[in-house]
């Protein structure tokens, strides 16, 4: 409470009583216990949904006024730490295809390399909100809605006592039936690998991009389109989350120069401890209850954003930094 | 001849200034180290008037106290409502424009000087001039100009831009002391700060002093790390995260 009711402390802050601290690449005093409870409860979600929270930790941050150049480049940072955490507990279950990560890293990195290049080249004609928002709505939105509709049927399934598969064989087959085939042993796939770089590479540019590890895109992909068992989908969409956002985070730092080092350690302590927490209230839970869980939180965010482009703004007027000038 | 000529103005130089009113200036932080608790820094500058004249009645003064931060160049965006969402359509770059701009006078800025005067001068935020960026020209608009009102009310809302037209306390009719604030969202770099004297709606004499802001320690070396190596901050940003990941994961590990 020290430092309050100071003579002519007139100017604006969020909450005048917190501890601050100040970030040196945002420039910029953050509440420090606010930054590490954010991280907290977003590494709770991600440890218990088994995703990796930076769809949600980018807009959080965003809102308590941290440059979107700089949250989505610092959430980049913690992903990484985040999902070499969850990794290494998946590498000693058993539970990582590292073939099948390898592919898809091939189209992954290239990915990173485009999204990167796409935030630079928007930031210069100042559209980075408009993509961002229209990106989350539309991918939240509809991922959302899937999920939501998909889990829904299995707990129908199950209420019926009808067994729940998955995997059925069969549909999705001129896809996977594209040259260059491929076994992939671990996921029990014979795919060809056009797909696989295909949805690495997406994956990897809209990480990049938005600021998001893509687990929570990767993870359906793999099980719907792939038909890999949950589990090592789960482990293998770790390990290119893993790769990707350290890929960017270096790439951020050399094209934009706004990983802030300080603001991703917070987050990442606050994040690797909810996430231990969450995994365990995780494992209470059925896995078709889970996926409506996150289901209806992914599509909540989506629709957040989607009212956010389309609601009158407040002020229509905003003004951003372009560069120190002399 | 030339070294004549110099001597000559000099000499004539130095006559005109011990006949004209001179400012004294000091600032109470010159230097301002920013650390990892930084909120901003309250800043106090004193001014004394020396060498009034002495003959006749003492003129009633009058000081207008500028502080302009580092430059930077701004773009104003307008949204307008686009296939139903409201799209950034429309910008405006201001061109160089001060970071932070604070501006104090012991009364009311129009009661001191005509407009002429205050506009020349610049004092006062409407004042103060913004270089537009229109086509291959640099200019300034019309001061009810809708991108530069949003400008000024955007920066003063955050706390960057401030005008107080009583800022200035006279601790007699010859000195003066105000406060201004570096906002703790401030950027680095030297702050200037310009006092002008006025008598009688006239400026008559203007000093400069200057306030530089600066990271201190371990921020400055990491923003300078992360600024001159960013490939190498970008790896050790990296190897740093997965440690931390590593960590954790030992330091949780169940089974």
């Amino acid at each position: 409470m020290a430092g309050n009711g100071r003579l002519g402390a007139r100017h604006r802050r969020p909450d005048a009583t917190a501890l601050t601290i100040y970030l040196p690449i945002a420039e910029l005093p953050v509440a420090i216990f606010a930054i590490f409870a954010m991280g907290l409860a977003v590494g709770f979600i991600s440890g218990m949904f088994g995703v990796g929270g930076g769809f949600l930790m980018t807009p959080l941050l965003i809102f308590t006024g941290v440059p979107a150049a700089v949250a989505v480049a610092s959430v980049s940072a913690h992903m990484a730490a985040s999902s070499f955490s969850g990794a290494l507990s998946y590498l000693r279950k058993g539970l990582i295809d590292l073939p099948l990560s390898g592919v898809l890293l091939s189209g992954g990195l290239v990915g990173t390399g485009a999204g990167v290049a796409t935030f630079t080249l928007l930031r210069a004609y100042g559209q980075v909100d408009l993509v961002i928002g229209l990106s989350y709505m539309t991918l939240l939105g509809s991922v959302g809605a899937l999920m939501l509709v998909e889990s829904v049927r299995a707990i129908l399934r199950s209420r019926r006592g009808q067994g729940v598969s998955i995997r059925r064989p069969g549909t999705h087959g001129w896809l996977l039936r594209l040259p260059l085939k491929m076994r992939f042993r671990r996921s029990r796939i014979y795919v060809s690998a056009i797909p696989v770089v295909v949805i690495g590479f997406g994956i990897g540019f809209l990480g990049a991009l938005l600021g998001v590890g893509g687990g929570f895109l990767l993870v359906p992909a793999l099980i719907y389109l792939l038909r890999v068992p949950t589990q090592t989908a789960v482990g293998t969409s770790l390990v290119l989350t893993l790769v990707t956002m350290t890929a960017a985070t270096i790439l951020q730092a050399v094209a934009n120069g706004t990983v802030d080092a300080v603001l991703a350690l917070i987050l990442m302590v606050g994040g690797t401890m909810g996430a231990q927490f969450g995994a365990r209230a995780g494992q209470s839970l059925k896995a078709e209850h889970l996926r409506l869980l996150l289901g209806l939180l992914v599509l909540a965010v989506g629709l957040r954003m989607g009212v956010d482009l389309a609601r009158p703004p407040e002020d229509p007027f905003a003004v951003t930094a372009k560069g120190r000038g002399n | 001849m030339i070294r004549l000529l110099l001597a000559c103005g000099l000499f004539l130089l130095a006559c005109a200034g011990a006949r004209a009113e001179r400012l004294i200036l000091s600032v109470s932080e010159p230097h301002v180290l920013i650390h990892s608790n930084f909120t901003g820094a309250d800043l106090v500058l004193f001014g004394v008037v020396e060498d009034v004249p002495q003959a006749g009645a003492p003129p009633r003064y009058d000081f207008a106290v500028t502080v302009r931060g580092p430059q930077e160049t701004f773009v104003t965006w307008r949204k307008s409502r686009v296939l139903g969402l409201y799209v950034n359509t429309d910008s405006r770059t201001f061109v160089d424009c001060p970071a932070v701009l604070a501006v104090a006078t012991n009364r009311p800025a129009e009661e001191i000087a005509p407009p002429q005067v205050l506009r020349r001068e610049q004092i006062g935020l409407k004042r103060n001039i913004f270089l537009q960026r229109v086509g291959p020209d640099f200019a300034d608009v019309v001061p009810d100009d809708p991108f530069r009102l949003a400008f000024l009310r955007i920066k003063t809302d955050e706390g960057l831009y401030g005008e107080a037209p009583n800022g200035v306390n006279l601790l007699s009719p010859t000195a003066f002391r105000t406060r201004f604030r570096i906002p703790a969202r401030a950027p680095v770099g030297t702050y200037e700060v310009s006092v002008k004297l006025f008598a009688d709606g006239q400026l008559l004499q203007t000093a400069a002093t200057s306030v530089v802001v600066e990271k201190g320690g371990f921020e400055q070396q990491l923003a300078r790390f992360a600024e001159d190596h960013a490939l190498f901050y970008g790896l050790a940003v990296a190897i740093g995260s997965l440690m931390v990941g590593l960590v954790a994961n030992l330091l949780f590990k169940r089974d």
